[in-house]
């Protein structure tokens, strides 16, 4: 299956040459997004357990805390999804993917040599992706079901005791996949700057993204000189 | 003056008194692990409310009011006693009325029980609180809320096996029977007991309210009534108000009070285990990572990296535009 160029991905020839990943739009809304998810954790963790309670300090006390945090979780939800519907298409499962995964020793010591060549995103990348949009439907879900301001009556006391605890470990797993995510982005050099600037160079492409590259290539997605 | 009052029905002194419930007196304290240990052991209290005894007055309704200077919203008659419907942030104890017929004679019999905050020896509200001080028990058996502390996040209401806590949607803090706390402090029990016109409540030690309520299920046994007994559930270590039911073996015909109440055990997992693995799988993460990061090697793109790329684009424009794709994914 070929897959879907995303629209806006384009190569500017060069030296080096550049690829363009991500638009200006889908950039602001992916820190929106990281903003928010981070204000959650903070906010979050500060009434999952009370060594971490002073963290209430950062929103202006836990009246605020309490206040905010699901107001943020709004925000979360709808900067995410709208994020999603533009990539989910490049984050179907692909049969390389299973490579990838069969093969996680080669990935995290960087034998990237030894893997096959990957569309614009790999395995991990869609593990995170499919991770976030499932966990953040679990933690928007359960947590409506626990905004005590406006939806407390419609859920029952028993429903709520495990719209809490999916709630709390929910929100485990998504901050340790957020720090997958973050880490994985900074290990792997020149990722970031797709994120800041929209593009990375022609060679990270083609060390991690190669099929994505050669689609681009192929299909002549030339976008003006730099 | 003895560390915890007697009873109830004995008048103030005219005298004003300091508090006998401080910071001091505290054996638990909400979100707080560094608590330190209570400098004396007060005389563990108790009220005890007997059903049998209850003629639905609701003068201890009245007198909560009154007492806790609460106002209530008027209500609505839809053809039930019960008044207010439910338990508000503003009623802190209330009437529940329940017609049941008792299979066994065919009569009917009329069901009144007081419900209110039933001040748990093991508090599922307190265990549930992530708020430091907000929810508090003394050595005296008494859980009470401090409503500085309070964030109005309902935790509480989760934790509660009795569904007795209410947010204020005024001030968004929790409120609930105090077993007013504060008059108890000055040596005086607990105003709904001082105003209960047949003594259907009472208060006293716990000592002295279990043992005035085995003369109770004495007399209601030698009335006919077999199963009458005393709730006093340990599924929450014991609670300082208790009942004389004259159905104990079954509770929940009075209302819907809990037959075996105890903890969730989802509530009990999520303040349990998913904290102490949910802390450490989050710890796991970071920690990985920063020795993942301090110890392996950068994945960096290479000069040749760059170099094959430049090669594949040059190579490549030469050639003409293959045309399935020609027209494919503008630029949006």
């Amino acid at each position: 299956m070929v897959e879907r160029i995303q629209p806006g991905d384009a190569i500017h020839p060069g030296k080096p040459v550049t690829v363009d990943r991500y638009g200006v739009a889908a950039r602001v809304n992916h820190w929106i997004t990281a903003a928010s998810l981070i204000l959650l954790a903070l906010s979050g963790l500060a009434l999952f357990d009370p060594s971490l309670f002073f963290l209430t300090a950062l929103f202006g006390g836990g009246q605020n805390t309490r206040a905010f945090h699901p107001w943020i979780g709004v925000v979360l939800f709808v900067s995410f999804f709208v994020f999603f519907f533009q990539l989910w298409r490049a984050n179907l499962p692909a049969s390389v993917d299973w490579v990838w995964l069969t093969r996680l020793k080669d990935v995290v010591t960087g034998h990237e040599e030894n893997l096959p060549e990957f569309g614009k995103y790999n395995a991990g990348q869609k593990v995170i992706f499919w991770s976030m949009a499932f966990l953040i439907l679990v933690l928007i879900a359960t947590g409506l079901m626990i905004w005590e301001q406006y939806f407390a009556p419609y859920t029952s006391i028993p429903t709520r005791r495990i719209a809490v605890l999916a709630h709390a470990i929910s929100a485990v797993l998504i901050i340790c996949v957020f720090i997958l995510h973050v880490y994985a982005a900074i290990w792997t050099r020149g990722t970031l700057r797709a994120m800041t600037r929209g593009s990375v160079t022609g060679g990270w492409a083609w060390r991690h993204h190669r099929k994505w590259l050669r689609e681009l290539v192929g299909q002549r997605k030339i976008g003006p000189a730099e | 003056m003895s560390d915890s009052p007697r009873t109830a029905v004995s008048n103030p002194p005219t005298q004003p008194m300091v508090s006998n419930l401080g910071p001091a007196d505290l054996i638990r304290r909400s979100a707080t692990e560094d608590l330190p240990p209570p400098q004396r052991q007060l005389t563990p209290v108790a009220k005890l409310i007997d059903v049998s005894k209850c003629i639905g007055c609701k003068a201890c309704q009245s007198a909560c009011v009154e007492w806790n200077d609460t106002t209530p919203a008027v209500g609505e008659n839809v053809g039930v006693y019960t008044n207010p419907h439910d338990l508000t942030e503003n009623m802190f104890t209330l009437m529940r009325f329940t017609e049941w017929v008792n299979p066994s004679t065919d009569n009917l019999e009329w069901l009144i029980r007081k419900d209110g905050c039933m001040h748990c020896a093991d508090p599922g509200c307190l265990k549930a609180c992530p708020a430091p001080g907000a929810i508090v028990q003394y050595t005296n058996g008494i859980v009470d809320f401090i409503h500085e502390n309070c964030i109005g996040c309902g935790y509480c209401v989760k934790g509660c096996p009795f569904n007795i806590p209410r947010i204020s949607k005024a001030d968004h803090r929790a409120y609930k029977c105090t077993l007013c706390s504060d008059r108890v402090a000055v040596g005086q029990g607990p105003a709904c007991a001082k105003a209960c016109p047949t003594q259907a409540i009472v208060f006293g030690t716990k000592e002295d309210m279990t043992r005035h309520a085995e003369g109770r299920i004495a007399d209601l046994k030698s009335r006919g009534y077999a199963n009458a007994g005393l709730y006093d559930p340990p599924g929450v270590g014991g609670t300082h108000v208790m009942y004389v039911l004259h159905h104990n073996d079954k509770p929940h015909i009075y209302a819907d009070l809990p037959d075996n109440p105890r903890i969730s055990p989802v509530v009990q997992t999520w303040k349990g285990l998913t904290k102490y693995v949910g802390l450490a799988a989050m710890g796991f993460m970071a920690a990985g990572s920063l020795i993942h990061g301090v110890f392996a090697r950068p994945n960096r793109v290479s000069k040749e990296d760059e170099e094959s790329a430049e090669k594949l684009v040059e190579t490549t424009i030469g050639q003409p535009v293959p045309e399935a794709s020609s027209s494919n994914g503008e630029r949006g």
